[in-house]
C-alpha cells in the first residue's frame, strides 16, 4: 500500500513565464474547479470587506446618543446593503468556493461534474454583486439618483410596493439576488452532481469524508430553499411593473404572505450559512485532536434532519403578527426541536476532543471558540423560541445580538479557521502563526465586547434598526462598548489580510502534508496541478491518508 | 469491511452526472411551481372584484388532451432514438413539437379571449394576478421544452443525434415533468379554483 503515490512530478516550469495579460485571460476563461473556488473565495472576502465596513460606520453613528454621523436615509441603505451582502454574497459564496476547491480534491475526481456550469455560477454571482452595488450609482428612489436598497434585507411588504418604495432601488434589491442566485442555484446543482457521479474507487459514501457531505445536504437545501424567494420575488417585481395584486394589500393581496414566502426560504438559509461552517469544523478539529471524529454517522444523520427540520420553523420569525395560538405553538414546538440534532453536533465535536493529543494551531482556536458560541447563540435561540418571549424582544437588539452570534461567532470564525487550514493548500505556503494567534485573540475579544453587550441593549428595550437614540435610556455605555469591539475585530481582520499577503510571498513552504491530515487533499501537491492527481486514488476507508501513512494498522480493518 | 481485496473494476459504478444534475433541477423547479400554486390556492376566492373563475374559465380538455399526450410522443421517439431508427425518431419528435404548440395555441385563444371579452387581465384582481402568473409560468417552460425540442429535431435532421438516446432522454425528463405540473395547474385552476 505504501508504495502508491498520487502527487505529481514537478508542475512545469513555464508557468512562472507568462505574462500578465495572458494570465489574467487565463483566470477568466477558467473552468478548473480550484481557480473558480479560489475566485469565489476571495471575491467573497472582499464583499466581506466592504460589508463589514458599512456595519462599522453603523456601529460609529450609534456609538453616542444624539449622533449625525451618518443620516437616517443612508443609515437605512446601509443595513440593507450590508445584510444583503453578508447572507447572498459572503456567506452562500464562501461556502460554493471552498465546496468548489475542496469536494472534488476530497473525493478523489479530476474536477466537478460540469465545469462549465461551474463557471457560469461564478459570474452569474458576480454580476449579481455588482449589481447590488450598482444601485449606489444608478438606482434611483425618494431621495433621488443613486439610491440604493433601504427595505431591510428582508423586504418585508407592502413597503417594497411601488406606492411606497418609488423609483428602482428596490428593483436593484430583487435583480442582484434573483441573479446571483441563479448562481448559487447552479452551483449547487453542480456539487450534488459531483458528490454523486465522481467519487473515486472505493469512496463508498460512508466513506466519505465529512466536509463532502455536509455540503451535498447544503446543496440540496439549497435546491429546495431558493425557488420560495425567486418566486416572491417574481410576484414583487410583477407587481411593481405588471400590476398584479400579490403583496398589495389594498386589492386584497397580503403582506403576511411575502413574510411566509420570504422566511420559508430565510429560515433553512440561515442552515445553508452555518453548515458550511459545521462541515470545516467536523474536518479540523479530528485532525488537531488526533483523533477521527466521534460518531460519524450521527453527524450525518444529525446533519439531514437539521436539513429537514429547518423547513418546518420559518414562521418564528413571525411570533408578532398574529398567526394565532396554534400556529405559535407548532412553531415554538419545532424550532425547540432543531436543538436536538444540533447539540448531538456540539457534543460529537467535544467528545471528538476529548482524550485527544489537542495541537492549539490556529485553525482548531477558532474552531473552539466557534463552539462556545454556537452552543451560547443556540441558548439564546431557545430563548427566542418562547412565542410570548419573542414577543418581548423581537425586533430588538437581543435577536441581531442572537444572530450575528450564530454567523459570526459560528460562521465567521469556522470560516477563518478553514483559511488557515486550507491556505496551504491553495497556495503552498503557511500562513504565519504568531499573526494568525493576533488575529484570532483580537477578533475573540473585539466580538465579545460588540456582540455580549448589544444582547443587553436589547434587553433593556434598544431596537433593531434606528438611526439613533436619546440618552438617558441606558444603552449609551453598551452602544460606545460595542462599536469600540468593531475597532478590534477590524484590527483582527487587518491581521489577516496583511498575513494572506506577506505569506503569499514570504510564508514558510508548506509541504504537501503541514498538519499530518487524513483526507485526500493532502494525498497531492500544495498547490494541486490542474488534473488533481496523478493517478485516480483508491481509497478504502474514510481516512485513506492514515491507510497510507501507518500500512501497519490501517483503518480499513476496523470498518 | 473484513477482505482487503479491493474492488474488482466491474463493481464500482457511479450514477450518470446528466441525470442526477437534470433531476436536481427539476427538484428545484418543482419546488418554484409549489409556491406559485401555494400563492394561488391561498387567494381563491379573495378577489375584491369581478370577474371570478367560474364566470369566465373553461375547462381546456382540448389542450390537455395535447399536452399530455406529447408526453407519450416524447417517450416513443425516446425508445425509437435508442434502436437507432431515426426517421421513427424524427416523426415522433415532430409529433410532440406539434401538439405543444397546438397547447401554446389554445392557451393564446384562451388569453386572448379572457382580456379582450371578458376583460380580465392582470391588473384586474387577484384572479388575474395568480392566474396569469401560474399559467403563465408553466407555458413558459413549456416554451423552453419545445425550443430544446426543436433544437434536436434540427440536429437529428443534420445526423447529430445518432447514438444520443442518453442525452435526449434528459430532455424527455424535462418534458414530462412539465407535463406533471400541468396536471397540478389544470387540478387547481381549473378544477378545485371553479
Amino acid at each position: 500500500m505504501a508504495t502508491i503515490n498520487y502527487i505529481p512530478e514537478r508542475v512545469s516550469e513555464q508557468e512562472a513565464r507568462i505574462s500578465l495579460p495572458s494570465k489574467l485571460h487565463e483566470w477568466l476563461v477558467t473552468v478548473d474547479h480550484k481557480r473558480l473556488g479560489l475566485m469565489y473565495i476571495a471575491t467573497s472576502l472582499a464583499f466581506f470587506c466592504v460589508a463589514g465596513s458599512f456595519a462599522a460606520l453603523m456601529r460609529a453613528q450609534l456609538a453616542f446618543p444624539n449622533e449625525k454621523l451618518v443620516p437616517p436615509d443612508v443609515f437605512n441603505r446601509l443595513f440593507t446593503v450590508h445584510g444583503t451582502t453578508m447572507v447572498f454574497l459572503v456567506g452562500m459564496p464562501f461556502f460554493a468556493g471552498l465546496a468548489n476547491y475542496l469536494v472534488p480534491l476530497m473525493i478523489g475526481a479530476r474536477d466537478m461534474a460540469f465545469p462549465r456550469l461551474n463557471a457560469f455560477g461564478y459570474w452569474m454571482f458576480l454580476f449579481g454583486g455588482i449589481l447590488l452595488y450598482f444601485s449606489y450609482i444608478g438606482g434611483a428612489g425618494l431621495a433621488g439618483h443613486g439610491t440604493a436598497p433601504d427595505v431591510g434585507w428582508f423586504a418585508y411588504s407592502p413597503l417594497t410596493e411601488r406606492a411606497f418604495s418609488r423609483g428602482t432601488s428596490t428593483d436593484y434589491w430583487i435583480l442582484s439576488i434573483f441573479v446571483s442566485g441563479i448562481g448559487t442555484t447552479a452551483s449547487a446543482i453542480n456539487v450534488i452532481a459531483t458528490v454523486l457521479c465522481m467519487r473515486c474507487k472505493g469512496m463508498t459514501l460512508p466513506r466519505m469524508p465529512l466536509f463532502v457531505w455536509l455540503m451535498m445536504i447544503v446543496s440540496a437545501m439549497v435546491l429546495m430553499a431558493l425557488p420560495p424567494l425567486t418566486a416572491a420575488q417574481v410576484m414583487l417585481l410583477m407587481d411593481r411593473y405588471l400590476g398584479s395584486h400579490f403583496f398589495d394589500t389594498q386589492a386584497g393581496g397580503s403582506a403576511i404572505l411575502w413574510q411566509h414566502f420570504f422566511w420559508i426560504f430565510g429560515h433553512p438559509e440561515v442552515y445553508i450559512l452555518v453548515l458550511p461552517g459545521f462541515a470545516c469544523a467536523s474536518e479540523i478539529i479530528p485532525v488537531f485532536s488526533r483523533k477521527p471524529i466521534f460518531g460519524r454517522a450521527a453527524m450525518v444523520g444529525a446533519t439531514v434532519a437539521i436539513g429537514f427540520l429547518s423547513f418546518g420553523v420559518w414562521a418564528h420569525h413571525m411570533f408578532s403578527v398574529g398567526m394565532g395560538p396554534v400556529s405559535n405553538i407548532f412553531f415554538a414546538a419545532s424550532t425547540m426541536f432543531v436543538g436536538v440534532p444540533t447539540g448531538i453536533k456540539i457534543f460529537n465535536w467535544v467528545a471528538t476532543m476529548y482524550g485527544g493529543k489537542i495541537r492549539f494551531d490556529t485553525p482548531m482556536l477558532f474552531c473552539i471558540a466557534f463552539i462556545v458560541h454556537f452552543l451560547l447563540a443556540g441558548l439564546t435561540g431557545i430563548m427566542l423560541a418562547v412565542a410570548p418571549f419573542d414577543w418581548q424582544l423581537t425586533d430588538s437588539y437581543f435577536v441581531v445580538a442572537h444572530f450575528h452570534y450564530t454567523l459570526l461567532g459560528g460562521l465567521m470564525f469556522t470560516l477563518f479557521g478553514a483559511v488557515y487550514y486550507w491556505f496551504p493548500k491553495a497556495t503552498g505556503r503557511m500562513l504565519s502563526e504568531t499573526l494568525g494567534k493576533w488575529h484570532f485573540w483580537l477578533l475573540l475579544i473585539g466580538f465579545h465586547m460588540t456582540f455580549d453587550t448589544l444582547h443587553f441593549a436589547g434587553l433593556l428595550g434598544m431596537p433593531r434598526r434606528i438611526y439613533t437614540y436619546a440618552p438617558g435610556r441606558g444603552w449609551a455605555t453598551l452602544n460606545l462598548v460595542a462599536s469600540i469591539g468593531v475597532i478590534v475585530q477590524a484590527a483582527a481582520v487587518a491581521c489577516l489580510i496583511w498575513n494572506i499577503v506577506r505569506s503569499l510571498r514570504k510564508g514558510k513552504p508548506a509541504g504537501n502534508d503541514p498538519w499530518d491530515a487524513w483526507t485526500l487533499e493532502w494525498a497531492t501537491t500544495s498547490p494541486p496541478p490542474e488534473y488533481n492527481f496523478a493517478v485516480l486514488p483508491e481509497v478504502r476507508s474514510s481516512r485513506p491518508l492514515w491507510d497510507l501513512k501507518h500500512p501497519e494498522d490501517p483503518d480499513w480493518k476496523y470498518e | 469491511m473484513t477482505s482487503t481485496i479491493a474492488i474488482p473494476e466491474s463493481e464500482w459504478t457511479l450514477p450518470d452526472r446528466g441525470r442526477v444534475g437534470v433531476l436536481c433541477l427539476i427538484a428545484t423547479e418543482f419546488a418554484l411551481f409549489t409556491i406559485f400554486v401555494v400563492a394561488y390556492i391561498f387567494y381563491i376566492g379573495k378577489s375584491l372584484t369581478g370577474p371570478t373563475p367560474r364566470q369566465v374559465l373553461d375547462l381546456p380538455i382540448w389542450s390537455t388532451i395535447c399536452l399530455l399526450s406529447s408526453s407519450i410522443t416524447a417517450g416513443r421517439a425516446e425508445s425509437a432514438l435508442k434502436r437507432n431508427s431515426i426517421r421513427t425518431f424524427q416523426i415522433w419528435t415532430a409529433a410532440t413539437i406539434l401538439l405543444g404548440l397546438e397547447f401554446l395555441r389554445q392557451t393564446a385563444i384562451e388569453w386572448i379571449h379572457l382580456i379582450t371579452v371578458d376583460h380580465l387581465t392582470i391588473t384586474t384582481n387577484l384572479f388575474g394576478s395568480t392566474f396569469y402568473a401560474l399559467v403563465g409560468l408553466h407555458a413558459s417552460h413549456v416554451v423552453i421544452g419545445l425550443t430544446l425540442l426543436t433544437l434536436v429535431l434540427v440536429l437529428s435532421l443534420r445526423g447529430a443525434m445518432y447514438g444520443q438516446a442518453r442525452r435526449f432522454e434528459l430532455l424527455t425528463w424535462y418534458w414530462h415533468f412539465v407535463d406533471a405540473v400541468w396536471v397540478v395547474v389544470f387540478t387547481v385552476v381549473y378544477v378545485i379554483g371553479r
